[in-house]
């Protein structure tokens, strides 16, 4: 009798749509992703049920760790050289060229102005190692914190800076104060506290508004 | 494996004539697998770096300081609420200008209370009095400004503590220990 003979197919499968699904998920991840700034400050912020979002551009942040270490950043390079020029000046910093070229490049400074020259004259990498003790804001005037804020509206020169302070969930009172003192110092009194999005609590009276506001739409 | 149908044995049209040399066909099937390895080992890289949750900013306006007291805002007495914030998110508040009549309480039952008397006051006199004292985190600060968000309240003021309040806060957390 003779045997049919069943061809052999190898079994495989089709990856193509799999392929296809993966990828998209990759050009998603690729284009969703902001990858987030360095910072010297070491710093977990408190959630708040705000549901503003913290502009992306002109924004002069100052961070506060829990030890009430203030470290401050500027988001535009342009204005961070103008910014660094008016310091030197003003603070007689005596910072070269090439110190003001490693400020502009560097994500986040929080030294006092004295340590400044040192700690610019650093290459990255070192700068990353070396733990900054922090801008001194310690008196009621704001201390050096002062002159940062002053400089950075300077250079701003009337165009809208926004003013972000950054501080830790366990940074006591009296650190964040002095760095609101510094900023008042300056004629500045609005401010954007950075936090963590939260949820209204179910109940209350912005519950109910926010409720109303998504049934209208 | 993924694979791209060359059309080899099917509907090839012509005969095969002798003569004519037939091209040794070629397999087009190219092997993805390591484009695939690469392409997850991407995903799973943005996957991990990517923030979900982008930080949201919280509007603070402060007054402007000023030395005349005469320039101040008056405070009405059935509409002030006064919060104080204590070491270990302890929180203390009085109603009316007495600080002898502080209460203690936490940042749950804070927001009861700030509803409450939210509902019994009219709501031009209405004014909540944030101080936090030394031993307050920036949490604190920031959770009891929330709960001026979340209950609504159109003004509030945070102002330093005084030194009398302060020692009042010292002696009721002393007493509740």
């Amino acid at each position: 009798m003779p045997s049919v003979k069943i061809k052999k197919h190898a079994p495989e499968n089709d990856m193509t749509p799999m392929v296809d699904l993966a990828f998209l998920i990759l050009a998603f991840f690729m284009l969703a992703t902001k990858f987030k700034p360095e910072d010297a400050a070491d710093v977990k912020i408190p959630s708040s049920v705000s549901s503003d979002m913290v502009p992306d551009k002109d924004v002069f942040t100052v961070s506060v760790d829990k030890d009430g270490r203030a470290y401050v950043a500027m988001d535009n390079p342009e204005f961070r050289q103008v910014l660094i020029e008016n310091l030197n000046k003003t603070r007689n910093l005596g910072l070269g060229n090439r110190e003001m070229k490693a400020f502009i490049d560097a994500p986040s400074v929080g030294v006092p102005f004295a340590q400044l020259k040192s700690l610019l004259s650093m290459t990255p990498e070192q700068q990353k190692a070396v733990k900054q003790p922090g801008i001194p804001v310690n008196d009621s005037l704001g201390g050096e914190l002062y002159y940062w804020v002053r400089d950075a509206l300077v250079a701003y020169s009337g165009r809208k800076l926004n003013l972000c302070i950054k501080a830790d969930n366990n940074t006591k009172y009296p650190a964040y104060k002095n760095v609101l003192n510094a900023f008042k110092k300056n004629d500045q009194n609005k401010f954007l506290l950075i936090t963590a999005p939260e949820d209204a609590p179910v109940g209350t009276p912005l519950f109910v508004t926010r409720q109303k506001q998504v049934e209208k739409k | 494996m993924a694979s791209i149908d060359t059309g080899g044995d099917s509907g090839g049209g012509h005969g095969n004539k002798p003569g004519v040399k037939k091209a040794k066909k070629l397999s087009t099937k190219v092997d993805m697998t390591p484009m695939v390895d690469l392409g997850f080992l991407l995903i799973t890289f943005f996957i991990f770096t990517t923030t979900t949750a982008l930080p949201t900013a919280m509007k603070l306006y402060l007054p402007k300081d000023v030395d005349k007291p005469e320039e101040q805002n008056k405070v009405k007495e059935s509409g002030a609420f006064t919060i104080l914030l204590g070491a270990n998110d302890n929180v203390y508040y009085y109603e009316g200008l007495d600080p002898t009549q502080l209460k203690a309480t936490n940042f749950k039952g804070i927001r009861d209370e700030i509803l409450r008397k939210k509902k019994s006051t009219n709501p031009e006199d209405l004014v909540m009095i944030i101080k936090p004292s030394e031993e307050a985190t920036y949490k604190n600060t920031v959770d009891i400004l929330d709960e001026m968000t979340i209950a609504e309240i159109k003004r509030y003021a945070m102002v330093d503590i005084s030194p009398d309040e302060y020692s009042l806060v010292k002696a009721t957390e002393a007493a509740n220990k």
